[in-house]
This record gives C-alpha cells, sequence and structure tokens, in this order.
C-alpha cells in the first residue's frame, strides 16, 4: 500500500497541472491515471487554443480561470520550455447585426479583464488576413490569444512534477474508494483508493477526472452532478497550408459551443472543427460523414478557399460537460475532496488557474502548505527539428548525430527524438505520436510505422507483437511468421 | 559550397535509371540521394513476380528487378551514392539541403533529377468515417510489415480499393493463412491490372464488390467491423443496401500521388508533358513525374530524364 498526502485522480492537463502546482510544497502528491499514458483522455482531443477569455458570461467561474490562466500559461511555458505563440484571435461578423453582437462581447470581456480588445474593420481585415471570406464586414480582435500543443503541455508539466516528487501511476483505473469520516482533516488518511493492481491511501483527493469525475465522485456518495460528453470532431490540414490564416478564426459563438472555427496549431498544421453534439456514450469517438460536412461548410464561410483535399487526419474528442460553468469546490459531505469537474472548453487555457484554485482549496480546508526549498521550476526545452530552423537543426545534429536519422519524412523527425520521447515516458506508437510527431503527417505512418515500431521494440525491450498504438487492445501486429 | 554535376534525390528505380543513363551519356560526376539504408525503394518489398516484363523480357520479382540496377550502378565509379541521406530542401538555384546521421549539407548543382517516388493515399484522403482503432493500414505498409519484418498485421482482412498493391496483397494475406473477406471498389471497374485481378482475386475466391463504398470502419481498440454500401452512378450512397462485415484489419490501396514536397516547397513548376521542370536543369522522372502502373516503365520514362540532364550539361560546357 502506498500513501500519500494528496491523490490526484486524471492525468490530463488539468490533472497534471494541479500535479506541478502542489509540487512545489513539501506534500507527498501522487496521481492516477486509467489509460497506458497521460493526456490519452479528453486532453488528446484539445484543440490547443490559450483563449483570452471571451465568449464567456461577465460572472462565469471559467471566464475568470480564463482570464487569470491565459496569463499563467505564459510563465509555465517558459519555466517548462514549451513552445506557447500568441497569435491573437478573430471574431468575425457578416452583417450589422452581427457587428452589434461583437461589441457585446467585448463589453463582456472587458468586464472579465480580457486586455486590448478592439473591432477591426474590412480594411485591417484585408491587409492582416487576405484568405478571409470578403462577405465579413468587421471582426473582434483579442490578441492576447493564443496556441500550445495540448499533449506536450501534459506531458511537460508532469516530467517537470515528477522531478519535483510525484509519483506517477499510469494504467491504474480506481475502481473504488473507501471516503472515512476522520476527526483531523490533513492529519489523517481519510481515503482508500484501490486501482485494479494496487492499493492506495491519502488524507486528501483531487477528482480531476475528466469525462470520468462523476464516477469518481458517485464512489464517495457525491451524486449533484452528471458529466454529459459533448462531442467535437476536428479535421487537420497539411502542413503546407499552415499559414492560410494568421489568426485564430471564430464565428460568433453559439449557446453551447465557440462554433466551428480555423484554428492554428503549434504543430503547424491547421485544423477545422469541432463539431458540438451532445452524446451518451463517454467511449464514442466516431467520427462522421455529415460531421465532416457539416465543418467544410461552416469553414468555407470563414476562409472560402479551404478544400476537403486539405485535410490529412480527423478525429473526435468529448468534452466533458456538467451545466455551463466549471465545478471546483471543496466537498462538504466528502471532508478532503476536491472536485474538479465539467472542465469542458476554455480547460486547457484556466488549467493553470484551477490548479491555483486547487491549492487554495486544499489550504483552506487545513493542509499545510510549506514551499520547498529546492523546487526545480525549470525543465530542458525538448528539441524537436520541426520547430527549429535549418541552421540550427545543422548545429543540433553536429552534437548528436543520431539527429540526423530521419525516421518521419513528413514530419522530419529523428530517431534521437523518439528515443527520447520513449525515455521521457512513451509507451505506445500515439504517445510517440504525440509527443514527436511522428506518424501524424501527410502518409499518416505508411513510411515510418515499422521504423517507430522497431525503435520502440529496441527501447522498451518489448517484442514487435506487444507494440501497441494506444495501450493493451490496441496491438498492431498479429502474429510474427517467425513464430510458425 | 561543394558543387557537383548531377545529384539525384532518389534510389529507387527512378533514379537508379537516370543515373545509370546519365552516366552512359557522359556525365561524369553524379551523386545520388537516398534516404533509406539501400537502393531499390518500394522494389524490395514487391517480393511477388511480374516486374521486367517489358525492360527485360523476363519474369522477375521487385528484388530481382532492383537488383539487376544495383549491380550495375556500383561498378560505375563516377557515380557516388550516399545512404540513409534525407533531402529537406530544394532552391530554384538548384542548392539542395540534406542531412544525414552526424551531419547536414548543403551542395550546389548544375543539374539536379527529382526521383522521389509516390506515397499511397490514406484512408483520411477518402475520408471514411467511424473509429480509429488499431487495424488500420496502407497496403504497402501491410506489404512492408509481411514481406520486410515477416510480421503479420491481420488474420479478417477488408481491403478499400482495387489497386494492384491492393490486389497484390489480398493474395499475399490468404497465402500467409488469413482469411480475405472482400475487396470494395467504388467504381464500376477494378483499378488494378486485369492479370492482378485474375490472379490474386479470381483464383483465390475473394469476393470483389464494385460499385460498393466502406462507409465506417467500427471497433474501440480493434477494428471489429466496416460498414459497406451501394453507392449510384453520381457516387451517392444506397442506404438500402447498407451491409456489414466482421474483420480484423483494413488495409487501403486508394491510389497514389506524386510525393513532390521538395519541388512544391521550391515554388518549382512541373512541365506535365515532358520530365523538365520551369527551371532549366531541374528535371523529374518517375512516379514523381507522373504515377505509372509497371516498374519498367518507369525504368523508361527515368532513363529519359538522364539523357536530358546529360544534355542540358553539355549544352553548359
Amino acid at each position: 500500500m502506498k500513501s500519500f498526502d494528496v491523490i490526484i485522480i486524471g492525468g490530463g492537463v488539468v490533472g497534471t497541472a494541479i500535479a506541478r502546482e502542489l509540487s512545489k510544497y513539501k506534500i507527498r502528491i501522487g496521481l492516477l491515471e486509467k489509460e497506458t499514458e497521460l493526456a490519452f483522455g479528453v486532453s488528446k482531443s484539445n484543440s490547443g487554443i490559450i483563449h483570452p477569455g471571451t465568449q464567456n458570461p461577465a460572472n462565469s467561474l471559467k471566464g475568470k480561470l480564463c482570464v487569470q490562466g491565459n496569463l499563467l500559461t505564459r510563465r509555465i511555458a517558459k519555466e517548462l520550455g514549451i513552445d506557447f505563440q500568441e497569435v491573437g484571435e478573430l471574431i468575425v461578423a457578416f452583417n450589422e447585426e452581427e457587428r452589434l453582437r461583437l461589441l457585446q462581447l467585448k463589453k463582456e470581456g472587458e468586464i472579465l479583464g480580457v486586455p486590448r480588445l478592439n473591432i477591426v474593420d474590412q480594411e485591417w481585415l484585408k491587409k492582416h488576413e487576405p484568405n478571409l471570406s470578403l462577405k465579413i464586414v468587421a471582426a473582434l480582435h483579442a490578441p492576447t490569444a493564443g496556441i500550445i500543443s495540448p499533449y506536450r503541455m501534459a506531458y511537460d508539466l508532469s516530467e517537470n512534477a515528477v522531478k519535483n516528487g510525484v509519483e506517477i501511476f499510469t494504467s491504474a483505473k480506481v475502481e473504488n474508494i473507501k471516503a472515512t469520516p476522520v476527526e483531523n482533516i490533513g492529519r489523517e488518511f481519510a481515503f482508500e483508493i484501490n486501482t485494479s493492481t494496487k492499493m492506495f491511501k491519502s488524507k486528501y483527493i483531487v477528482n480531476a477526472a475528466g469525462l470520468f469525475a462523476d464516477e469518481i465522485a458517485g464512489m464517495m456518495g457525491i451524486d449533484d452532478f452528471k458529466i454529459t460528453p459533448r462531442k467535437g470532431e476536428e479535421f487537420l490540414l497539411d502542413k503546407k497550408r499552415e499559414n492560410i490564416t494568421n489568426h485564430l478564426i471564430f464565428p460568433l459563438p453559439s449557446k453551447t459551443s465557440k462554433g466551428v472555427l480555423v484554428i492554428k496549431t503549434s504543430d503547424g498544421n491547421p485544423m477545422i472543427g469541432p463539431t458540438a453534439e451532445d452524446v451518451t456514450d463517454k467511449k464514442d469517438v466516431s467520427t462522421s460523414d455529415e460531421g465532416l460536412q457539416k465543418v467544410l461548410f461552416s469553414v468555407k464561410r470563414l476562409v472560402p478557399s479551404i478544400k476537403g483535399e486539405d485535410i490529412i487526419a480527423y478525429f473526435a474528442g468529448l468534452r466533458p460537460v456538467s451545466g455551463d460553468d466549471f465545478i471546483i469546490r471543496h466537498e462538504e459531505s466528502v471532508p478532503g475532496c476536491i472536485t474538479v469537474a465539467g472542465i469542458q472548453s476554455p480547460g486547457l487555457s484556466a488549467a493553470p488557474a484551477i490548479a491555483a484554485m486547487v491549492k487554495d482549496l486544499l489550504k483552506a480546508t487545513g493542509l499545510r502548505l510549506r514551499r520547498k526549498l529546492f523546487f526545480q521550476k525549470h525543465r530542458n526545452k525538448t528539441t524537436h527539428l520541426f520547430a527549429q530552423p535549418l541552421w540550427k537543426t545543422k548545429k543540433t545534429i553536429q552534437e548528436d548525430a543520431d539527429f540526423g536519422d530521419i525516421v518521419c519524412r513528413c514530419e522530419m523527425v529523428s530517431a534521437k527524438e523518439v528515443k527520447e520521447a520513449i525515455k521521457r515516458g512513451a509507451k505506445t506508437l500515439d504517445g510517440i505520436k504525440f509527443r514527436t510527431r511522428a506518424g501524424a503527417g501527410r502518409c499518416h505512418g505508411g513510411f515510418c510505422t515499422t521504423k517507430l515500431m522497431k525503435i520502440l521494440s529496441q527501447e522498451t525491450g518489448k517484442p514487435l507483437t506487444k507494440i501497441t498504438k494506444r495501450g493493451p487492445g490496441t496491438e498492431m501486429i498479429k502474429k510474427d511468421r517467425a513464430d510458425g | 559550397m561543394v558543387e557537383r554535376e548531377l545529384v539525384i534525390v532518389g534510389g529507387g528505380p527512378a533514379g537508379m535509371a537516370a543515373a545509370i543513363t546519365a552516366d552512359e551519356n557522359g556525365v561524369k560526376d553524379i551523386l545520388l540521394l537516398e534516404r533509406d539504408q539501400y537502393l531499390g525503394g518500394i522494389l524490395n518489398q514487391c517480393i511477388h513476380p511480374g516486374f521486367g516484363l517489358d525492360y527485360f523480357n523476363e519474369v522477375l520479382t521487385g528484388p530481382e528487378y532492383a537488383d539487376r540496377f544495383i549491380k550495375k550502378i556500383k561498378n560505375i565509379p563516377e557515380i557516388e551514392i550516399s545512404l540513409k541521406t534525407f533531402a529537406v530542401k530544394l532552391t530554384q538555384d538548384k542548392i539542395i539541403t540534406y542531412i544525414k546521421p552526424g551531419t547536414m549539407e548543403s551542395i550546389k548543382a548544375k543539374a539536379v533529377i527529382m526521383a522521389t517516388g509516390c506515397r499511397e493515399r490514406t484512408r483520411e484522403m477518402v475520408h471514411v468515417a467511424g473509429t480509429r482503432p488499431s487495424g488500420v493500414y496502407s497496403a504497402g505498409l501491410a506489404q512492408k510489415l509481411i514481406n520486410i519484418e515477416g510480421l503479420l498485421p491481420g488474420k479478417k482482412i477488408v481491403i478499400v480499393g482495387s489497386g494492384d498493391i491492393g490486389l497484390i496483397m489480398a493474395r499475399r494475406f490468404v497465402l500467409e493463412g488469413a482469411k480475405v473477406e472482400a475487396v470494395i471498389e467504388v467504381e464500376k471497374q477494378p483499378s488494378g491490372l486485369v492479370r492482378n485481378v485474375v490472379q490474386c482475386l479470381e483464383d483465390f475466391d475473394i469476393p470483389l464488390f464494385c460499385g460498393h463504398r466502406v462507409s465506417g470502419i467500427f471497433g474501440q481498440d480493434r477494428v471489429e467491423k466496416v460498414c459497406v454500401v451501394q453507392v449510384d452512378d453520381m457516387l451517392n450512397d444506397l442506404p438500402e443496401t447498407c451491409f456489414e462485415i466482421n474483420c480484423d484489419t483494413v488495409l487501403f490501396s486508394v491510389g497514389l500521388i506524386q510525393e513532390n514536397e521538395l519541388i512544391e516547397m521550391a515554388g518549382v513548376k512541373i512541365n506535365k508533358k515532358t520530365n523538365t521542370t520551369d527551371v532549366p536543369g531541374m528535371f523529374v522522372c518517375g512516379n514523381a513525374f507522373k504515377i505509372y502502373d509497371l516498374a519498367d516503365t518507369v525504368t523508361e520514362d527515368s532513363s529519359i530524364a538522364g539523357i536530358q540532364a546529360a544534355e542540358y550539361l553539355e549544352r553548359l560546357i
């Protein structure tokens, strides 16, 4: 049995941000993730937008945390060497009536504290965003919007958390939790948590279980919220279309979503989507012909030159929705349990602010937080050849020959980067793809899959027949001919 | 910067034929860049016969066909071969930047032949809806897994598209003891060579559904089934005809596209009728120029590019 002061359930971007925040203090922290790797749930399908804070009601928690998170993300990105680009966003209007709604959004954003909002006219748009539809008459420009890789953010946060003492357990699905009322919260172990293979004890629980936060809460008798998955289908375009827009392009938001967008990503490939459809199955990540048609129709209204042929990949993700706002609170009925649920958009942007709020909630319930004298806040930036200019690559290869061994031709990923990713925790082909982009390009792994499988096999000592796409059940190979 | 007479990018059948012909026509300084660790390109995984009928008047396998050229090229001292060498940039001034383990170099070429081949179209390019489980492969990747690595990627197979690689792989899977449930082709006629339809499908009683498309792939972790639907003349679904096939693997053989990213990034335009481009001294050959059905035709096409490059260099003097 392992004992911790705090156990965080869920290893997405929220769970890892909380882990890293708490690792600044002299407490023992464990993080449990049910999947084979971190960020394999809700986070992996995130659009990667660091929102400025607009499109949220002025009195909402998510709006407040988004504005704070936008600032904090920049600091964390610097400390951990994650690429953050402040590209800015444009919410566009097609007519006078919509232009008036822009003014309303601007006002709401300003109440929340979103800086430097301004309305731009057609003239400005022609100059700065030449591929936009000529039917657009004005836009709300939010220059503080940015982009970041959601999975690399989660991986880098977790890596830094581990460096500062956090213990992470993957393939650790929580099966039941025994919550015992204790005299002194923070002194005694109030929780006993069982996974299929291990047992844990903790004084506090942070429930950051994404789509399954309601089920985890239910294990402790908390049943006043429910998570409804809201599906979003997204389509990635070829890197050749990287500069199709210079900003993130939004239509006016609807009641349930920010609409279908043209998204710039940290990987270079533009992304179009997402759809927004409430579903019942928490595992339903299928895409549909209708979704594609809808997304193409919607983005062509914004940027007419986007074509179906530009699409090189697609996927669907599920937003963990519970009402209209985030639920972040200490559960009075289960002292020591902090719920972090319903973290839909803008969850990635808000994650660092959520982490700070969770820290404050823990403190308020009696957890003694003393700062570590030697908190290591920095992390060496991971080298990605695709993200650096060629002159720099020349030096990189001179320093380590393995960087010159290119395995993924479409995205220019070297054997060295793949090996590094495995050292840093990648156990599957998807894990390698999310960390390095190997296999994420236009050939979709047609050329590099065998090379990646071999490196993974060599580095982990697993036979090729045990190499998986994303964990048990997703093996790539049915039979080795050498085995007869 | 180092200057070379002729730099050829790609060491498959196209690049090798271009190099050999250029040498035969008087070019005395040739550098051949190949990103893999061996010459021959995709021919190495095509272990079925059917190569060389036109060019050698013999029936050869892919590796045998490649080997004829590899042996020849290795005996030509004027041709320098650089393996594990990945070209990352090409400019209109014919400066080529390449990466290999330990180094990155830029060289200036008087003439360039791009013989970068092609890649397979993917599931994503034909937009098949559904889930994204393990077990979805391009036909060429499956071919590499079986023929080069000795690994069988699946046991119950559905093949989408009736391109030649798909047909060849249908037979290959049967020979390996797997079951090929169906080949699904959206057009009214199979797209591969007639001889492959006969020898790979009909001889093995593999059902071919023309005028049908796979409308969805399903399965949580591994492929469990596909949905198939008949289409009308306008390629619209006829929903009442929908049926399911249980399988653990889906192969895509839905055509090839030229791999011309370097040329595109350089802003160079290919002249569609000859092997030339709008940059004098820059040529394109093989599947990078046009998708050919036969390796023999690739060889012939690339020999022309080799001659053109030699003539261009001669004119420079």
